[in-house]
């Protein structure tokens, strides 16, 4: 049971500091350019906290998901941009 | 034409007072703060009007995390020809930081300055953010240390602040009414939970108004950074200056919204409309009666260096850098022999009383005018311009308004008389539309004006004036001032003369 970052991620650490397992890193730039999450390490936070803190900070949309590829923090969610405007500006997409 | 009416209800100074009147309110807007606080800001450019034309700043984007979301920001962007705050190009460790801070005080003598603004909160950030402030004091102990923040963390982080001896907190507070929040702040990040809405908000503003008030209490300086956002909290703005004034804020920035689609933020794409020069100038005028403004302000990128109103980022990025060889000790000394100079020169001039202007025909109403500046003087080719200082002249005296942001439309001689081609797509030409950006000004000062601009700018009723060259701002501003004045064409009985 563990959490993805997907390319939608923009590096902005907040994760990172949050992260109750350290289960976040930077990897060498050739195996991603964002920062993923170690699958040994991500417990989504259960038994700490009753969200999962990367989602919880995460200012992007679509930048999390879940081992079904679910994203935790679907379009318009985080800015309450609605879809009509997200798909008018090429900002809306399926699930990962 | 029809000029906006300014009011000029700031008290006058008492005595002395910093001679460059355009310090946030005429004449002089800091007149107020005792001593040991105006020796404080008066080599810091983002809080002394006066400072600003002399003395330069520089930030380090060693911040990327937020804990919050504003309505005017987007997380994704990182843009170099952009200037806006939020905006950077190259992210830095704190160690990177220290050895760019050092290289640029070295070659940039005038750099007082060091601001921690983002690209995210600093205080979301505090391993990087305190590692930054900690080695620099150790290092580079000439170096004002200032930080910006949205307030959130504020309370928890206050010792530490005060502990590495950071004397400048700027805090952006857009409103004191949740409600009026709740259309700003989609969400906070607090105590492990996202909170949306009203009761984000509230959390937000009580944290922004305790570490306010804990800052003023240790005697820390806090200048209050607040977004003007049309429909939303203009009105609500002049209860956050009288609170925040209240509560101890030296100064207070009203700066407008930037939100244009292509950035991508919630406003830009929802069509949120920015505010006119005028609204901005209404509202901080209205503002005025309670607190000194700051009008000067650049809304500058989180990793901006040198004077405000230029960026020379480009000549300091890391692989520059990594090759410079610094010895700051010398440099130290180069500095402190600069910076002397230069207070010198502030202090000469504040104890100069500036006598009310003569000769001018009673009842003479005010002109903006607009001048192409360097340095504190009409230094700037007006087709070289990349904003144009916007000054009030009256029988008062001169003031400073406001800055303007150009889009250069000369580029030097081998792109020369492009500007005026209107671009496929483009309504207008460059210079078309930095013309338009001059709308109310009646007059346009710089060392060197082409023939082309000229004949537009004169037909778009703004006289163009390139004879006070290399001339102080101020005083070439009521040099041509007074010759219009002195023809009588400021009269009331004259009003439906313009001056072009």
């Amino acid at each position: 049971m563990a959490l993805q970052i997907t390319e939608s991620c923009v590096n902005c650490w907040a994760c990172v500091d949050v992260c109750p397992n350290d289960a976040i890193y930077q990897p060498e730039r050739d195996e991603a350019p964002h920062f993923l999450i170690s699958a040994d390490k991500c417990t989504e936070c259960l038994g700490d906290h009753a969200d999962p803190q990367c989602a919880a900070i995460c200012p992007i949309e679509m930048a999390i998901v879940n081992e079904l590829g679910e994203f935790l923090n679907p379009p318009g969610s985080l800015t309450g941009i609605p879809i009509e405007k997200l798909k008018e500006f090429g900002l809306w997409r399926e699930a990962a | 034409m029809e000029l906006p009416v300014i009011s000029n209800n700031a008290p006058a100074a008492e005595g002395g007072g910093c001679s460059s009147s355009g310090c946030g309110t005429a004449p002089d807007g800091l007149a107020h703060l005792p001593d040991h606080i105006r020796a404080k800001v008066q080599d810091h450019p983002c809080y002394s009007e006066q400072a600003h034309h002399y003395f330069a700043r520089m930030h380090v984007a060693v911040a990327p995390a937020c804990n919050i979301q504003c309505n005017y920001c987007n997380r994704k962007y990182d843009c170099s020809n952009e200037s806006r705050p939020g905006v950077v190009s190259e992210l830095l460790t704190p160690d990177q930081a220290i050895k760019k801070v050092l290289a640029v005080a070295a070659e940039i003598p005038q750099m007082t300055v060091l601001g921690i603004a983002g690209p995210g909160d600093p205080l979301a950030n505090p391993g990087r953010t305190f590692d930054t402030f900690r080695q620099l004091s150790e290092k580079a102990p000439d170096i004002k240390l200032c930080v910006s923040t949205n307030g959130l963390s504020l309370p928890e982080h206050v010792d530490e602040i005060a502990k590495h001896n950071i004397d400048h907190v700027t805090i952006t507070i857009n409103c004191v009414d949740p409600e009026v929040g709740a259309k700003i702040y989609p969400w906070i990040y607090w105590e492990n939970k996202r909170i949306f809405g009203i009761e984000g908000a509230k959390i937000l503003i009580e944290q922004q108004q305790k570490g306010l008030q804990m800052l003023t209490d240790r005697g820390i300086l806090v200048k209050v950074n607040s977004v003007l956002i049309p429909g939303v909290n203009d009105q609500h703005l002049k209860e956050v200056s009288k609170i925040v004034k209240e509560k101890g804020a030296f100064l207070h920035n009203v700066m407008p919204l930037i939100a244009e689609a292509e950035h991508g933020t919630y406003y830009g794409i929802m069509g949120q409309p920015e505010p006119t020069q005028e609204m901005l100038q209404e509202l901080q005028d209205a503002c005025a009666g309670d607190m000194a403004m700051m009008r000067h302000c650049r809304q500058c990128r989180a990793d901006a260096v040198g004077l405000l109103g230029e960026d020379r980022g480009d000549e300091f990025t890391m692989d520059k850098i990594d090759v410079m060889d610094v010895d700051y000790e010398a440099a130290m000394v180069r500095r402190k022999a600069v910076h002397d100079s230069i207070i010198e020169k502030l202090e000469a001039e504040r104890g100069v009383a500036k006598p009310k202007p003569t000769d001018i025909p009673e009842g003479s109403r005010p002109v903006l005018m607009a001048v192409a500046g360097k340095n504190g003087l009409v230094a700037e080719h007006f087709g070289h311009a990349r904003e144009f200082l916007i000054y009030e002249a009256s029988p008062e005296g001169v003031r400073f308004i406001s800055h303007r942001k150009t889009e250069l439309y000369c580029g030097g001689m081998d792109a020369c008389g492009d500007g005026d081609v209107v671009e496929a797509g483009a309504s207008e030409s460059l210079l078309d539309r930095n013309i338009r950006i001059l709308e109310g000004c009646e007059v346009v000062l710089c060392s060197k004006v082409g023939y082309e601009p000229w004949a537009k700018l004169e037909a778009a009723g703004i006289a163009p004036n390139g004879e006070h060259a290399m001339e102080p701002i101020e005083e070439a501003v009521m040099a041509v001032y007074k010759e219009i004045a002195a023809t009588g064409k400021l009269l009331p009985q004259a009003d439906s003369l313009k001056v072009a």
